[in-house]
């Protein structure tokens, strides 16, 4: 049987860690390198890397940073953020990452999942997703749709349908990032985690909300997520990840405890 | 020529599996060429993939032939993942694609019982747990319960028991994760990207004077 995961993210500007509320103030918490090392040896089971700059800046990812995390960790992490095109993909791929994350490019760009796909590998291929809660309607019939841009651009796209899409056309896994919650430390938003895990094939990373270990569990089992996204929690010492591993294992949660 | 060659058929990123053996201190490098691997003392053969995209890579490269050859000359080989799964004589992806057929067995399909569902990949971390009893060097040390980081859809089921060094289960099926036969040796998990613990079976290898 499969541990869920913890998955540590770090948002990452001019080679900087950095955590904003809601993509708004932002402060800078070190260098991303150490920090990863640091989770790594602390025992986070994946590691994210979203340079939250490129993509607005129209400048590629940092990839001697990539490089340099991959010379220090040993498990598996993606990056995700300022991903352009196919070759963006390859770069970040071949620095050492196992992982690339999409998440406004195929918005605008659906195709790139398939392209991605077909030449990584769908184990590869993560789509990001921010989702905010709308309301049920005849266009939105989950009541959640995808948004980009920090949540500040509607896309008209349904939530769960985007995820089946992104499926069929060969996304690996999918991190689904409630914008509502993001932020709050009041807890991952369960309902369209849970609808939308159960929905697909492939493993869900919840994302957005988590403030304590409670949080943590309750998305991997009510909310049925095979991942949970954490920062904010490990980033400022309130908790280590051992710490949460443990409270959550200890409530019946499968999770890898010994490295 | 470094000491350690490492597979580059097309089947996927190897950028990890090299990085892994300079973190401990194995010199070892990335090489398509036949000369380079018959020149090096041992053998990594990585990869994530299909396997007829592999098959006819290694085939095409002259690298099928010179893994044979490895083998049968009792070269030190370590399998990761697709590597782990094209040593043995056929698989069923691709509506079946013959293999190496170093060993005996096939490659399958996870295939969950109605009431079980289970997403594919299976992908993650899972324990692996390895028989009691006397240990190939490569898995020596390791705890019975280890957990690794896996990434596949088919798993290899060798036609002997005695080939398995160590198995996962998922979704009630059991499968060999860890495998050996004498100079030969093959884990189904990314032992590059599964910490501690996987860095320990690239070690084990790397320090292994059969």
């Amino acid at each position: 049987m499969l541990s869920k995961r913890l998955i540590v993210c770090l948002d990452v500007r001019d080679r900087k860690t950095t955590k904003g509320v809601k993509f708004k103030e932002n402060i800078d918490l070190g260098d991303p390198v150490e920090m990863a090392e640091r989770y790594y040896r602390e025992g986070a089971d994946e590691l994210v890397f979203y340079d939250i700059t490129a993509s607005a800046e129209g400048r590629p990812i940092d990839i001697d940073m990539v490089r340099e995390v991959a010379r220090r960790i040993f498990i598996p992490f993606s990056v995700g953020g300022g991903v352009r095109h196919l070759d963006d993909m390859r770069r970040v791929l071949l620095a050492g990452a196992e992982k690339v994350s999409v998440n406004s490019l195929a918005v605008r760009n659906p195709e790139i999942i398939a392209h991605g796909a077909r030449a990584f590998g769908s184990q590869c291929m993560v789509l990001g997703m921010d989702v905010l809660r709308v309301g049920e309607s005849p266009a939105i019939p989950s009541g959640y749709e995808v948004v980009v841009k920090g949540g500040r651009e509607r896309t008209g796209l349904d939530a769960l349908e985007w995820a089946r899409r992104a499926e069929r056309l060969g996304a690996g896994e999918i991190c689904l990032n409630s914008i509502d919650a993001d932020g709050t430390k009041a807890g991952y938003e369960l309902t369209i985690t849970s609808r939308l895990s159960k929905a697909v094939g492939i493993p869900v990373i919840a994302s957005g909300g988590a403030g304590a270990p409670e949080h943590i569990y309750r998305v991997l089992t009510e909310g049925a997520a095979d991942a949970a996204l954490i920062a904010s929690m490990v980033h400022y010492g309130a908790y280590t990840i051992a710490q949460i591993k443990k409270e959550v294992a200890a409530r019946g949660v499968r999770m890898r405890l010994r490295w | 020529m470094a000491r350690i060659a490492i597979l580059d058929y097309d089947a996927g990123n190897l950028t990890s599996v090299l990085r892994a053996v300079e973190h401990l201190g194995g010199d070892a490098a990335i090489t398509r060429d036949p000369a380079a691997v018959r020149g090096a003392e041992k053998v990594i053969f990585p990869g994530v993939g299909a396997a007829r995209a592999s098959m006819e890579s290694l085939r095409r490269l002259g690298l099928a032939e010179e893994i044979r050859r490895a083998f049968a000359a009792g070269k030190p080989i370590l399998g990761i993942c697709i590597g782990c799964q094209v040593i043995f004589s056929e698989s069923e992806e691709d509506g079946g694609v013959p293999g190496l057929d170093l060993l005996p067995g096939q490659v399958v399909r996870f295939r969950f019982a109605p009431a079980v569902s289970r997403k594919i990949p299976h992908m993650g971390w899972n324990r692996v747990e390895f028989a009691p009893g006397e240990r190939h060097p490569v898995f020596a040390g390791l705890e019975s319960g280890s957990e690794f980081y896996f990434v596949h859809s088919y798993y290899p089921r060798p036609r002997s028991e005695n080939l398995v060094q160590g198995t996962a289960v998922y979704g009630g099926i059991r499968f060999a994760a860890a495998i050996a036969h004498e100079h030969l040796a093959a884990v189904q998990f990314h032992a590059e990207k599964s910490g501690p613990c996987g860095l320990k079976v690239l070690e084990n290898f790397l320090n292994w004077r059969p």
